[in-house]
């Protein structure tokens, strides 16, 4: 489906979709051709949060699958960037909470789903419990001549990369090439976005230090609970929205507490977002249906 | 015994902090528990040398004031003690940045420099 119909599609269906359009890859020539391949990014899901920042919680997730269900051109594949549960002290509830988040989520139509935790999955137990449900919290995948590499920013409490991983990111990255295309998935952002509302990445700088002789490097992150896009250099950084509840926006207001909700309209600032991988590439924003 | 940690903040000079040991004064004690610390609101006096003595009453926290690049862990059972002189007047933010749970996001407090 080409983005306008996309458009058109969530017109029809009532959904709030918002076109971002970006040059991903800057060291690429723009063209007009169809995308290579499209996935889709889920964050912040935050299975298992109770409050008043979102009354609906229970049903938000399985919305935003059914959604993601709907649409008539499925992705190639899905990846969940951190906080798929809500943070518990108790080691068998966050077990209970991951089983059913796993639950829930094994209903979307495409079975390629990758997944990366949050520091409420994963920075309490040092990533333990995730590891049982969800394998490796970092990695690397490539599709369709795209390299991706999920980054864990989250196991360790002080929001670390850590030595170990910036060791094994330098020699991932010295077996490509300085033109080959690269996406980096992680939760928190690897910058200084707000370090006096804990959104940055401890060691994120080394990280971004490593990926500077890469031309086509862009980031995909979580953490925030809104839409946010911002550049290190070459590199541009987008943040997705929650589907939990939407966060101010970076300094807005004093406190990072989440924005109210607003029983008119549910499904205010939460969605999912579709990522057409083409030289020129594309951001679609997509809203929950009937959240 | 407690073990007793003395970090010496990257913002102290090096005359300033030997003058601040021979005075031994100005302490500030801060304690840490899930998810508030305690003042949650601090006062300091501009060009002042300042102790803070950072305690936990229940897990480790961090301590991290980004404006001034200082970061210590408050482990229980130890004083972790941070130097600083405050070199302007205003608001200064500080925060948990350990995770520690379901409202460690709430976790912060405030430095009040007056002039
Ligand atoms: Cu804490």
């Amino acid at each position: 489906m080409l983005p306008q119909d996309r458009r058109e599609f969530l017109k029809l269906s009532g959904m709030a979709g918002v076109a971002f359009a970006s040059a991903l890859f800057p060291g690429q020539p723009t063209s007009a051709q169809a995308a290579d391949f499209h996935f889709i990014q889920f964050s912040d899901t935050h299975w298992g949060y109770k409050g008043p920042a979102n009354p609906d919680a229970e049903h938000t997730l399985e919305k935003a699958v059914a959604t993601v269900n709907a649409l008539p051109n499925q992705p190639d594949f899905i990846v969940f960037t951190g906080d798929l549960t809500h943070t518990t002290d108790d080691a068998a509830e966050r077990r209970a909470r991951m089983r059913r988040f796993r639950e829930i989520v094994s209903a979307l139509r495409v079975k390629d789903v990758r997944f990366m935790p949050g520091e409420h999955d994963a920075a309490l137990d040092k990533g333990e419990a995730y590891k049982e449900f969800f394998g490796a919290p970092y990695y690397t995948f490539d599709h369709k001549g795209v390299h991706f590499i999920a980054l864990d920013n989250v196991s360790d409490p002080a929001a670390k990369l850590g030595d170990e991983q910036l060791t094994w990111l330098a020699a991932d990255l010295k077996q490509r090439n300085a033109e080959d295309r690269i996406v980096v998935l992680t939760h928190r952002p690897l910058f200084d976005l707000m370090p006096s509302w804990d959104w940055t990445t401890a060691d994120g700088a080394k990280a971004i230090e490593l990926l500077m002789p890469y031309r086509n490097v862009v980031v995909f992150y979580g953490h925030i609970h809104q839409e946010h896009h911002q550049n290190t250099g070459h590199i541009a950084h987008h943040a997705a929205k929650s589907l939990i509840f939407a966060l101010p926006a970076p300094g807005s207001q004093p406190k990072r507490a989440p924005l109210q909700y607003d029983a008119a309209s549910p499904g205010q600032g939460l969605g999912v977002r579709d990522v057409a991988m083409a030289p020129t590439a594309k951001l679609t924003e997509i809203g929950v249906a009937g959240a | 015994m407690q073990r007793r940690v003395f970090l010496l903040a990257a913002a102290v000079t090096a005359a300033s902090a030997a003058k601040l040991v021979q005075a031994g004064t100005n302490e500030t004690p801060i304690s840490a528990k899930k998810f508030e610390f305690h003042p949650a609101e601090v006062h300091l006096k501009l060009g002042q040398p300042a102790i803070l003595v950072l305690t936990s009453e229940d897990r480790i926290h961090g301590f991290k004031v980004p404006d001034l690049g200082l970061r210590a862990e408050i482990v229980p059972g130890q004083e972790t003690r941070l130097a600083l002189t405050p070199d302007k007047a205003g608001r200064i933010v500080f925060l948990c940045d350990v995770f520690c749970g379901d409202g460690h996001e709430e976790m912060e407090g405030i430095l009040i420099v007056e002039a």
